[in-house]
């Protein structure tokens, strides 16, 4: 058996080296000796098991298997299931570990493999000099030339360092939306750990009409508001490793500002947007996405056969709920406000939507649960529904109070919580995100479900930045399904 | 629990910058931390289990002992017996792997110690960066910087 190892040291943060090596179909992008390679079976290159089916610029055609994956030890190893060329029992492992001092990574790639008598040592070069050392050329040069094209379009964008003039729809005053008013502003470089991006898409949520009227003291008018938003790095300051001028990047950050052309903010709350979602689909989907992320998985872990209650089931935060609790092997009970949005909710795998206008559901909740009740209920209404959710709450359930559209929920009495052993959350997004490494996994986790289609979305309202206080109307006069994006 | 992690490049061969670690006894020939150093019971420096009792410039007195040296994987882990920094259950471990491109050396040094209640930040800054990166740089200088 021969082993081979090769190493070397690339002068480029982790991350960026291992976003690059941890795709298993990505080396026809940077690596010479590689022509062309596709995935087989159209499974995500990132899916362990997953087959990669290529052929090198020699002709000779391999099928290789990803059979580890860790993106916290960075380490990937795969084995040869068929080769034109003679490589038997070849096994590799590709790990990275990073250099602190420098912010550089150190990249081990090792190789186990037996050859047919008298050619070891042409398939140990080959392997050694033609796809290892070869490789870590080629991924520097392919390092420099992801450089060259972020500084090039970033140069086009502004000259870094100085303060910029932006455009942001500022809060002027509590109430109306009268008191939006769309105005120049300054956008400071920015500072230590911090990142300035030029922002396409804003996302609106519920909680932007509670800033706006001042229900949540949030801000001090005049601010600008809005907690979501999608664009492109401008600049970074000091200290931020993982971003590069050019990157695609979302949020969905604590502190109201985002209704802006122009942000600067916490380089360590903004998430990386991958190639295959667009500005607008992570602006409208980055903090429900996120909500949904932690009720199912963090507050609550839903599991396969769970019964779980959902309200607004065709709503923004709903309709992911619904999907997602459906794809986790939950049964999904929602409630809508007319029978056409019963039909979304249905579409979205609500599988038995209640139509109730009066928050008058829980009858209908026990007669479809055999007169159980569910296990959980995830309650965005609040005030007027606490009753009718306490009636559709099983035994030993889980209350998630995480919205109160009819107003807030008072605390309920504990002689009725003992009554049913339940368990009642309040739980607050910005809880589960002032983490930066459990956001970006939160993040990871909504991006990978909307790329294998179980999270799925489409904005049908769009309005120009300066239009935001038509479309806090729209939302609140309930004209509109879905999310809504703002174009910057 | 805390960890601390700080890895290097240092532009020698791992055998040679090996050479300089694996003497239990050495530090204050290469590291600009240490004042003077002593093997107890007289036991040679590269038997596991002794214990190296030495000064700090800053006149601590340290007491470490070694756990584990190979020679094959040019890997040591050694714990601390005493020490005036205020760490427990410190266990310290250095590793050399070769670079083969350009025949260097990747140098880990980690630590895994419990420290009081909020000397978390401080204690892992001063040994990730005032005794392991400190380590590393002098021996980028001896042999040579990049």
């Amino acid at each position: 058996m021969q082993r081979i190892t090769r190493s070397a040291v690339i002068d480029a943060p982790i991350e960026r080296v291992w976003e690059i090596l941890r795709d298993f179909n990505s080396h026809d992008q940077w690596h010479p000796a590689v022509a062309d390679s596709h995935i087989e079976g159209g499974e995500a290159p990132d899916q362990v098991g997953c087959v990669r089916n290529f052929h090198l610029r020699d002709g000779a055609h391999i099928r290789e298997q990803l059979i580890a994956l860790s993106d916290s030890d960075y380490i990937s190893t795969y084995c040869i299931l068929d080769a034109t060329v003679p490589l038997m029992r070849y096994v590799a492992t590709l790990q990275l570990k990073p250099v602190t001092d420098g912010n550089r990574t150190f990249w081990h790639w090792q190789s186990t493999f037996d050859t047919p008598p008298g050619r070891e040592k042409e398939l140990a070069d080959m392997v050694a000099k033609g796809v290892y050392e070869a490789g870590f050329e080629a991924l520097r040069r392919h390092l420099r030339e992801q450089d060259a094209g972020r500084v090039r379009s970033a140069s086009q964008i502004a000259a870094r360092g100085g303060e910029m003039v932006g455009q942001a729809m500022v809060l002027k005053a509590f109430g109306g939306t009268e008191h939006l008013s769309f105005e120049n502003v300054p956008v400071p470089a920015p500072g230590p750990n911090e990142v300035r991006i030029r922002q396409t898409a804003v996302g609106i949520n519920y909680i932007d009409v509670y800033v706006r009227e001042g229900e949540y003291r949030m801000v001090t008018p005049p601010a600008p508001i809005g907690m979501e938003a999608a664009g492109t790095v401008i600049d970074v300051g000091s200290g931020v490793h993982n971003l590069l001028p050019g990157d695609k990047v979302a949020y969905a950050y604590g502190a109201p500002g985002a209704y802006a052309t122009l942000r600067t903010l916490p380089a360590d709350q903004v998430v990386p947007v991958p190639s295959s979602v667009d500005a607008e689909t992570a602006a409208a989907v980055l903090f429900k996405g996120l909500t949904a992320e932690y009720l199912l998985h963090r507050t609550h872990q839903v599991r396969a056969g769970e019964t779980v209650l959902v309200h607004a089931a065709a709503g923004g935060v709903g309709t992911f709920l619904c999907q997602w609790a459906r794809y986790l092997g939950a049964r999904v009970i929602g409630t809508v406000s007319s029978e056409e949005k019963a039909r979304i909710a249905r579409d979205n795998g609500c599988d038995v939507p209640i139509v109730s206008t009066d928050y008058r559901f829980a009858t209908l909740v026990k007669a479809a649960t055999n007169g159980r009740g569910t296990d959980v209920v995830f309650d965005g209404l609040g005030a007027a529904a606490e009753r009718e959710n306490y009636e559709s709450l099983a035994p030993t359930g889980h209350w998630i109070s995480y919205g109160h559209a009819s107003g807030a929920l008072q605390p309920l009495d504990p002689g009725l919580q003992s009554a049913k052993s339940l368990r009642i959350s309040r739980p607050v997004l910005f809880h589960y995100t002032a983490d930066p490494n459990q956001l970006r996994a939160m993040a990871a986790n909504v991006f990978s479900m909307l790329d294998r289609g179980v999270l799925k979305v489409a904005v049908r309202h769009r309005y120009p930045l300066s239009a935001a206080g038509a479309a806090h109307n729209a939302l609140e006069a309930r004209q509109t399904t879905g999310p809504i994006v703002l174009f910057c | 629990m805390i960890k601390v992690y700080t890895s290097s490049v240092i532009e020698a061969s791992p055998e040679a910058v090996w050479a300089h670690i694996r003497d239990f006894n050495g530090l204050p020939k290469w590291h600009p931390g240490i004042a003077e150093s002593r093997i107890e019971g007289n036991w040679p420096s590269d038997r596991v289990g002794c214990i190296r009792n030495f000064r700090l410039k800053d006149g601590g007195m340290i007491r470490e002992q070694l756990l584990t040296l190979s020679d094959y994987d040019y890997q040591c882990t050694y714990s601390i017996l005493e020490s005036p920094m205020g760490v427990d259950n410190y266990i310290a471990t250095i590793k050399l792997t070769p670079v083969t491109d350009g025949n260097r050396t990747f140098a880990e040094w980690s630590a895994e110690f419990d420290t009081p209640p909020g000397q978390e930040r401080k204690l892992a800054d001063d040994i990730g960066q005032g005794v392991f990166q400190t380590g590393f740089n002098a021996l980028k200088s001896y042999f040579g910087r990049r």
